[in-house]
């Protein structure tokens, strides 16, 4: 048995070379041997099982297999199953460790194989210099010259912002609370990132109905003058002190608090922050985030929707109706929803839902019971609020769970215990931001997210798009329900 | 809670832990470190044996070294008295050679509970003062050739 052992020292962060080196299917992006990688049976590269399959640059092809992926040890081990080098039970593993002192990155990696009598030497030599050896140095070149996914990337520990200066940039200013017309587009300066921010170039800016409660009236997150707006997408242009996750030239997007999205521009904090994978756009990113994490979390967290479990969806062919909608029908549920009008009702049903009811907001409860055989809905997703909730109890099932996740129509009123005893129903009040607030959930839902987008389960639909300056015009299209599917702003 | 420190030191792994695994060699490399011995005459590379040291500041800490390996190029040891206010305190020091020039990967790790409001003064106590200190130390005295 021949046992290798090669280890280096790459000048950049940990998580910037294990980004690189976690995906299973990127080493012809760096390695000087490989010309070419894809992974059979168009599994995710990080799915342990899953096989990537090779060409060398001499014209070799070989098959290998991922059989340990650990984000915690920051490693993966891999095994070959077809080669034409006589490397007999290649185990291979990669681990990294950070070098606290001065933020650089360990790099070992280790294999054991066995090769044909008396071809030792050689093969030991192929391994530890052909590939390990030239990999460490090309992957430090990669990163140092900023190749692929990540643009001028991890040269250094921590990147500190280079134009140290605020920049001047479009944004929409509100200035008092008021009806869309308080939205109005003024150059502000935006500064450069503190400890802990990052400045953006945004892209693709998302509008939320969340927007327009915070803009009509006072309230404890849009105190004015203040740029509106919670969700958005673009590149990183600077990185302030302390930030380790997220470089320059990374395309990011988020969902979060403090506002400020309505805008060319903007520095914030880099936590909330999610990288980007390669398939997902910034205009999708934008558009889905805030929606697509709520219904993440609606589905799964708030409630874990079952196959088989009665889902009633309002406002179902909505931003949100309509991700709650496809994604619960991939679960197996059975999607009853809500809407305004025929049209609507011919989204929905082309979104997954089974049973699009077209009825005024207070008037749909009995359909569901019809529908329903008088079971009625396990769990009601409400983001409608005074207007509808009382059908939405009046529509759950024995033990069901209404969500109250937004209030467009006004908060209801209070309900009693002994109204909730009625059904031994469980009332919620979700908030999506306290669902984000630890940023390993955050990655896990955007991942989830992410990956139901890529694998085309999930279809963002992006029906109305208007120039930035414009956000007024979005917000009375939205106030006045003429939108479907999601609406974004672009600088 | 948990500290983690790591560096590089330009030198062969072997060397390094040549100065690294002698039990009883504190005041031999790290600054902080006025003397050492190991309790009842016991040898200073047996598993089991207690190392009694006084750091420069006078305070006296009492170690137990729990693993020994020349293989892994590592050392586990326990805190049993110390004046630093930590308890179930563990730490492994563990060296990996850098193929790549020759250098030696170091790592120091503690696992300990405290009393919450003192985390962060421990921390930088133990992450800078002692293991930060003790490998800038060991960089000092291999220095680039």
């Amino acid at each position: 048995m021949v046992a290798i052992m090669r280890s280096a020292v790459i000048d950049a962060p940990i998580e910037a070379v294990w980004r690189v080196l976690r995906d299973f299917n990127s080493h012809h992006l760096w390695h000087p041997q490989v010309a070419a990688s894809e992974i059979e049976e168009s599994l995710p590269s990080d799915q342990p099982g899953c096989v990537r399959r090779f060409r060398l640059r001499d014209g070799a092809e070989l098959r290998e297999q991922l059989i340990a992926l650990s984000d915690r040890d920051f490693s993966f081990t891999y095994c070959i199953l077809d080669s034409p080098i006589p490397l007999l039970d290649y185990v291979a593993t990669v681990r990294l460790r950070p070098v606290t002192d001065g933020g650089r990155t360990f790099w070992e990696w280790r294999s054991t194989f066995r090769t044909p009598p008396g071809r030792e030497d050689e093969l030991a030599g192929l391994v530890g210099r052909d590939i390990y050896d030239a990999g460490f140095a090309a992957l430090g070149a990669f990163l140092g010259r900023g190749g692929g996914a990540r643009p001028r990337a991890a040269a250094g520990a921590v990147q500190p912002a280079s134009h140290a200066d605020a920049i001047e940039s479009e944004a929409i200013v509100v200035r008092d609370h008021g009806g869309p017309e308080v939205l109005v587009a003024e150059q502000v300066r935006v500064a450069a990132p503190g400890p802990g921010e990052v400045r953006l170039r945004q892209t693709a800016i998302g509008v939320n109905y969340l927007d327009v409660y915070l803009r009509a009236g006072p309230n404890g997150l849009l105190i004015p003058p203040a740029t509106p707006g919670v969700e958005g997408a673009g590149e990183v242009m600077e990185v302030g002190e302390g930030v380790s996750h997220i470089l320059p030239g990374d395309r990011v997007a988020y969902a979060c608090l403090p506002v400020g999205s309505y805008a060319a521009l903007r520095t914030m904090p880099a936590h909330q922050l999610v990288v980007l994978p390669p398939a997902i756009d910034d205009e999708t990113a934008a558009a889905a985030m805030l929606k697509g994490m709520t219904a993440e979390y609606l589905l799964h967290r708030t409630h874990r929707v079952q196959r088989g479990d009665i889902v009633l969806v309002h406002a179902a062919a909505g931003g949100v109706g309509l991700l709650l909608c496809q994604w619960a029908k991939h679960i197996g549920a059975t999607v009853i929803g809500t809407v305004s009008t025929p049209d609507k009702a011919r989204l929905a049903r082309d979104a997954g839902c089974d049973y699009p009811i077209v009825a005024p907001l207070a008037e749909f409860a009995p359909q569901v019971k019809d529908i329903t055989r008088g079971h009625g809905a396990d769990v009601v997703y409400d983001g409608i609020g005074k207007a509808s909730f009382a059908g939405s109890f009046e529509a759950l099932a024995l033990r069901g769970h209404l969500v109250l996740y937004g209030h467009a129509t006004g908060m209801p009123d209070p309900i009693s215990h002994a109204t909730l005893a009625e059904k031994s129903a469980t009332v919620t009040r979700p908030v999506l931001f306290h669902y984000t607030a630890a940023p390993e959930d955050l990655r896990d839902m955007a991942r989830n997210l992410f990956r139901m987008i890529e694998s085309g389960a999930l279809r963002v639909s992006i029906n109305q798009r208007f120039p930035l300056r414009q956000a007024a015009d979005a917000h009375r299209e939205l106030e006045a329900r003429r939108t479907t599917g999601s609406t974004i702003l672009l600088p | 809670m948990k500290i983690y420190v790591s560096s590089v030191v330009d030198a062969p792994a072997e060397r390094v832990w040549d100065r690294v695994r002698d039990f009883n060699g504190l005041p031999k490399w790290h600054p902080i470190v006025a003397d050492s011995r190991i309790e009842g005459n016991q040898p200073a590379d047996k598993v089991g044996c207690v190392r009694s040291f006084h750091t420069r500041d006078g305070g006296l800490i009492r170690e137990r070294l729990l693993a020994l390996s020349d293989y892994d190029y590592s050392c586990a040891y326990a805190i049993l008295e110390s004046p630093m206010g930590v308890s179930n305190y563990m730490a492994v020091i563990r060296l990996v050679p850098v193929t790549d020039g020759n250098r030696t990967f170091c790592e120091w790790t503690a696992e300990f509970d405290c009393d919450p409001a003192r985390e962060a003064e421990l921390r930088e106590l133990i992450g800078q003062g002692v293991f930060k200190a003790g490998f800038d130390a060991l960089k000092r005295q291999f220095p680039k050739t």
